[in-house]
């Protein structure tokens, strides 16, 4: 009975041993590591998997999921070759980057369309203004605007209630920055959820509900929810992926991003993974239900690699209604 | 009390005080019994609901397919086999390094301690660390392992992080069931001139090692499902190919490179479905999970039967 046992440790000590002596010197396939936001997820996944489809595994791609922060962590130490961000990176990121000597490219991938959603019975509200949401999402309204009549006398005497993004999300940072003015700045009271299916759930089931979620969601339940056009300015505009192409759903389309890391780049199959990335992004965006950013972005991308544009054109700040001309166009820096 | 209702017992007014004091205590009986149905058949009907709508969602899509597909962002092509070969590999190394240094670590408290300060610390935290949450696990493995060891995010930290969850559970196990062995046994052997080590190798492990494997396999079951400490330690989310295989050195011998490979696991694979925008990978969440319960009740399964099977065969 004891013999089973002996020849267990006897296991244990062979792996443990294998733990110590592992760095091989036989080659498997190179691995691309990215990892970052939940939002740019589904996009770098089509990516990879039509990637290494292409090229039969000669070499692999893993994609992680701990969020833009969580992945500009992971990079900034050098253990990704590759982030996802629903945002810009920002000021103290930049110095993390700084600190290991991460020198990086900031590419533009698609634009998402944040959407303000209502239920479906709800017959009054066909398009918000800016001004209307700010009245909604500021931390002032918390406790006071639970009404739809409190946010606009024509609208009827209806219960409020709100579905958002949770705190640490890049959504929440934008939508706060983009209607409230100020990134992070919203009322608390309303029902947070990281899982957007859980806000879903919630805007179809409730009369009185208004959310918002990325636009990709919408799409997958167009039947559950109603959109709202939104008003910036100069009239109600719809969130459809010929509105944010042309520029004029605004504030609220943004760009979403993948972060190269300068030195990986030196790496034949980094290079190839961004390359194909850029080449076939467009119809692999639009299946994902993101909308694609005009074909010249994706060949700038490779320009600014090939001409060494390094670091990022936000200056470490979170701006909003930015046209990807603008953005293409703008100097970039470490 | 009772020798006054004794007394009273000699009078017929006394019979019947006794009678409805009976017929009362019966009443409770069958009360605490019928709330005690209740509550069972409240627990085993939420778990038959549950059960029966991952069945109803989830049947339809389980397939040889989805055993060998890799992950997709097709719904219908998406598969698990990234996860369910993670999960078995990092329950393979989580088994390869609890159940020794659990056992040891049982006998050791049970048979060889001194019954001094020192242990009785030891034995509290044991009890104590079978209590702490698997986050915790997660956040010590992710500095001790993953950057002190330089491991990574691979199958070997993962493993080792699962490993010390479930270590309070085996050594819990381990010393329950050598406490079980009549003290009679160590005795006799004792009598005829054992050793400790004898006594421990030819009757302590083989009589305990029902009751041992029953606490490693129940401890393997609750590592299968965890979740928060593999995501701590930065499980990844899309991995679409498997770990080198152990025969692939071309020196002939076994490569341990697997150990550092990034890897994914069922639970979750079934959380990013879940969490997706299209309708149609809830199927596939739900066919998951249903592989996941049946590894589950499989394990606890094996678990019976080897108590079962092992307690015939010792007599005492």
């Amino acid at each position: 009975m004891n013999q089973p046992a002996r020849k267990s440790t006897a296991v244990a000590i062979a792996v443990l041993s294998g733990l110590v002596l592992s760095p091989s010197a036989f080659a498997a396939p190179p691995v691309v590591k990215v990892d970052g936001s939940s939002t740019v997820f589904p996009i770098t996944e089509a990516v990879a998997e039509e990637f290494q489809k292409a090229r039969k595994g000669a070499i692999n791609v893993t994609v992680g999921i701990s969020g833009t922060g969580g992945g500009f962590k992971k990079f900034c130490r050098g253990e990704t070759d590759i982030a996802n961000a629903s945002r810009p990176i920002l000021k103290k990121e930049m110095d993390d980057c700084a600190k290991t000597g991460i020198r990086y490219y900031e590419l533009p991938v698609a634009y998402d369309a944040l959407t303000v959603m209502v239920n479906p019975q709800n017959t009054f509200v066909k398009s918000m203004t800016v001004a209307e949401l700010k009245k909604i999402w500021e931390p002032g309204a918390q406790g006071r605007i639970n009404n739809w009549k409190d946010v606009n006398p024509a609208w009827p005497d209806q219960k409020l209630k709100l579905y958002g993004a949770g705190a640490d999300s890049g959504t929440f940072d934008y939508f706060t920055e983009a209607i409230v003015g100020k990134a992070k700045s919203s009322r608390g009271d309303y029902t947070a959820s990281e899982d957007d299916n859980v806000l879903v759930q919630g805007i179809a089931g409730d009369k009185g509900a208004l959310g918002y979620f990325g636009f990709a969601y919408y799409i997958e339940n167009q039947k559950k929810l109603k959109a709202v056009a939104i008003d910036g300015g100069k009239g109600p505009v719809a969130p459809t992926p010929e509105n944010v192409d042309n520029g004029s759903y605004q504030p609220l389309s943004r760009p979403i991003f993948i972060y190269v890391s300068e030195k990986s780049l030196d790496k034949p199959e980094i290079r190839d993974f961004v390359d194909f990335y850029m080449k076939n992004a467009r119809p692999l965006v639009k299946e994902v239900k993101y909308i694609p950013l005009p074909a010249k972005a994706y060949s700038g991308n490779l320009d600014h690699i090939a001409r060494k544009k390094l670091g990022t054109v936000f200056a470490g700040q979170n701006e909003t209604g930015l046209t990807i001309e603008e953005l293409m166009k703008r100097e970039a820096q470490l | 009390m009772i020798p006054k209702s004794f007394t009273a017992a000699t009078s017929e007014a006394g019979v019947a005080e006794i009678r409805r004091m009976i017929a009362r205590h019966k009443t409770w009986d069958w009360l605490f019994g019928l709330l005690g149905t209740l509550a069972l058949l409240f627990a085993t009907l939420v778990f038959a609901a549950l059960f029966g709508q991952m069945l109803i969602n989830g049947v339809p899509h389980l397939s040889w397919e989805f055993f060998t597909s890799f992950p997709s962002r097709r719904a219908a092509s998406a598969g698990i086999l990234s996860a369910w070969v993670g999960t078995v590999l990092v329950m393979l190394v989580t088994a390869i390094v609890a159940v020794p240094l659990g056992i040891g670590a049982g006998i050791y408290l049970e048979e060889y301690a001194r019954k001094n300060l020192l242990t009785d610390i030891i034995e509290i935290n044991v009890t104590n660390l079978a209590g702490v949450p698997s986050i915790i696990y997660g956040l010590l493995a992710l500095g001790l392992f993953v950057y002190q060891f330089g491991l990574g995010q691979s199958i070997a930290a993962a493993g080792l992080t699962l490993a010390l969850l479930i270590l309070p559970v085996v050594i819990v196990a381990t010393r329950e069931a050598i406490r079980a062995i009549p003290q009679n046994v160590r005795e006799g052997a004792y009598a005829c001139g054992a050793s400790k080590w004898q006594v421990v190798s030819h009757h302590i492990i083989p009589y305990s090692l029902p009751g041992i494997m029953t606490g490693v396999i129940i401890g393997l079951a609750r590592a299968i499902g965890e979740t928060a400490p593999i995501i701590t330690i930065g499980a990844l989310t899309f991995i679409a190919f498997l770990p080198p295989s152990p025969f692939s050195s071309p020196d002939h011998l076994l490569s341990f490179e697997w150990l550092l490979a990034p890897f994914t696991v069922m639970p979750i694979q079934m959380f990013n479905w879940l969490s997706r925008p299209e309708e149609a990978f809830q199927a596939n969440a739900a066919a998951a999970g249903l592989v996941l319960v049946v590894m589950t009740l499989s394990m606890n399964a094996i678990a019976i039967w080897i108590r079962y099977h092992f307690r015939k065969k010792i007599k005492w």
